[in-house]
């Protein structure tokens, strides 16, 4: 046991931790909104629904049909992105020729349908969800504790993003992807269906919070409001970040994480505004965001 | 090869008609005249408790609507100034024992200080960047207001004392507190209508059209931008403090992100960028809220489907859509 800042070690890197957990949290959600983002202009407002209805997906298959963690961390994310390519075919493709505002104000509305619906049938309380038995325990690494779920956590998201960023930036799908988001009629015009590169791409996005939602299940307690809290969050995160980059996105989800981490040792009560601290700076100095192109 | 920038975009607020004839047009004297005489008779068949709440988030409405309406720029934490003015002026009637009207002066001062901070860090951003920073330092406020101790936290500020006007008329009768938020929300009402209607207001709704023109014209876009802000800001403070007074209570649910949520769709209910559509849609918002309050949480829900079924089907709203089908300005 030695100290850091007059800080016990246990309890800084404890809360280092926490930050990259919330960290991957919040670089799995902007990547998914700046995916979304680049394909329709539309800001998915349901995003934070959507990563509550997989935690609710996950602890419901195991609760009526006995399905665990590892089935449910394949199987939420592709009912909750199919969800999400229905509500895009019925809903969203109505309003790409109109003002973006209008996207941000559906999906609001689809936020709320979505949380009230959860509300009404389980309540406000959060419901617990077992770490799998697979990940139970974890690694003393003789300057703090650290526990197999949530290295699995991190680890995990990191692949997911830099497998993202990969996809979209390297390779042929990634190509037609970023093409369409620059000229979709010329695209269009190579034999290319964008429309349904559209629907799937926002089924990926979905996806990708639906995936952070199971992923979540164990860590914070499964409740309706849990996706509302975090959305405004990464909100701020994707305003400093910048929309136009993905590497973007994922260095700056866990770059805040780790800094609310810290707040969290150092000053807590300023913990759960500092993101919301750095952002109005990020502004005034930066407008655009760290690593945005100018809008 | 069809340039992005040909595709029609429909703006928020529809594109007016070219201005003919008075500002003030017919139809906008008739429908003043109509809800002056609503408001008037309105006390002897209804609870005025009600009504007195309904003109509260009518003015908010109506203050909103003055961004999103004429500036085109869509605040998703409006709630921040409404909240945080419905603190400082139950704080002050109860705490300092400040009378009524000092104490909704000094909630609408703070929300004028507030909205002048906000205002400097997300004027530079547009459209749904700005809806997003709007919501994020709203949340932050909000956090600001669970921590601090003034706000009492969970509980609120309960309690609040009605006063006396003016150390004079006693507020605690509920007609005297009714005429006097009927008084404000009125003076609040013609206020944005005279900024709507000025040079001021043109150059806002010139802004709205074609920044990068407006800019040309030698406007300092960001200054009149800034300024309307500010008054958006004032204006939905003056309708939480009153608030604080009338229901005598300030709390956080006054400050969190469903009340901005909540402004948001009563402005698009009756009508984004009209008159009196904010009105419309306070009373239409605040009457189901009532009706189904024994449903519970299925009234989000409910709300939910609304703004879907608004955005997807009528997005002028409801005064949007009389207006449009009798070809009038209201």
């Amino acid at each position: 046991m030695f100290e850091i800042f007059g800080i016990p070690s246990q309890a800084l890197f404890g809360q280092l931790l926490i930050g990259l957990i919330n960290g991957s949290f919040y670089a799995l959600l902007s990547l998914g909104l700046a995916v979304i983002f680049g394909m329709l202009n539309i800001i998915n407002f349901a995003h934070g629904a959507q990563y509550m209805l997989a935690a609710f997906t996950a602890y419901i298959l195991l609760q009526t049909l006995g399905i665990g963690y590892w089935p449910s961390l394949i199987i939420a994310p592709i009912i909750v992105g199919i969800f999400g390519m229905i509500v895009e075919r019925l809903f969203l493709q109505w309003l790409y020729k109109l003002d973006h505002l209008y996207g941000l104000l559906l999906t609001f509305g689809l936020a709320l349908i979505v949380e009230g619906t959860a509300r009404n049938f389980y309540g406000s309380a959060g419901l617990p969800y077992r770490v799998p038995d697979s990940l139970q325990g974890g690694q003393n690494l003789g300057f703090m504790f650290l526990p197999n779920y949530r290295a699995w956590v991190i680890a995990a998201s990191l692949v997911v993003c830099f497998g993202t960023w990969f996809i979209i930036e390297r390779t042929r799908l990634g190509a037609y992807l970023r093409a369409a988001t620059e000229n979709p009629t010329l695209v269009r015009a190579f034999g290319i269906n964008v429309p349904r590169m559209i629907t799937l791409t926002y089924g990926f996005g979905v996806a990708l919070a639906a995936l952070a939602g199971v992923m979540a299940a164990p860590i914070y307690n499964v409740s309706p409001q849990m996706g509302s809290e975090l959305i405004i969050v990464v909100f701020a995160v994707v305003v400093i970040g910048g929309m136009g980059s993905i590497l973007g996105a994922i260095l700056t989800g866990f770059g805040l994480g780790i800094i609310e981490g810290l707040t969290k040792v150092f000053f807590p009560e300023a913990s759960s505004t500092v993101i919301f601290v750095i952002m109005a700076i990020v502004l005034l100095v930066r407008p655009s965001g760290l690593f945005g192109r100018s809008v | 090869m069809q340039n992005p920038a040909d595709i029609p975009v429909e703006t928020v607020a529809e594109t007016p008609r070219p201005a003919a004839g008075p500002i003030r047009s017919q139809s906008e004297t008739v429908a003043f005249v109509v809800m002056m005489t609503i408001i008037v008779v309105a006390p002897f068949f209804t609870y005025p408790l009600f009504l007195m709440q309904v003109m509260c988030f009518a003015l908010f409405a109506c203050a909103f609507n003055l961004l999103i309406g004429y500036v085109g720029l869509l605040s998703f934490g409006h709630a921040l100034f409404f909240g945080w003015a419905s603190y400082l002026s139950a704080h002050a009637a109860k705490e300092w024992g400040l009378t009524p009207e000092l104490a909704i002066l000094t909630g609408t001062a703070a929300a004028a200080g507030l909205g002048l901070i906000a205002g400097i860090i997300t004027i530079r951003r547009q459209g749904i960047y700005f809806a997003m920073i709007t919501l994020a330092l709203a949340q932050m406020m909000y956090f600001f207001a669970l921590q601090a101790k003034f706000t009492g936290g969970e509980d609120g500020i309960q309690g609040v004392p009605r006063g006396k006007l003016f150390g004079l008329f006693d507020l605690s009768h509920p007609m005297a507190m009714y005429i006097v938020v009927a008084v404000i929300f009125t003076g609040g009402f013609m206020l944005i209508h005279r900024v709507v209607n000025s040079p001021f207001g043109e150059v806002l709704k010139a802004i709205r059209e074609n920044e990068a023109r407006a800019i040309s014209l030698g406007y300092k876009t960001i200054r009149y931008k800034l300024l309307a802000f500010v008054l958006s800001a004032t204006l939905a403070g003056l309708a939480g403090s009153t608030k604080a007074i009338v229901l005598q209570i300030a709390s956080l649910t006054d400050v969190n992100w469903p009340m901005s949520g909540d402004v948001v769709l009563m402005t698009l209910v009756g009508g984004l960028g009209t008159i009196f559509g904010p009105i419309i849609g306070a009373l239409v918002i605040l009457t189901m809220q009532y009706k189904l309050a024994p449903v519970g949480e299925w009234v989000v829900v409910i709300q939910g489907v609304i703004f879907v079924a608004c955005v997807l089907l009528f997005r002028r709203g409801i005064v949007g859509e009389v207006a449009h089908f009798f070809r009038i300005r209201l």
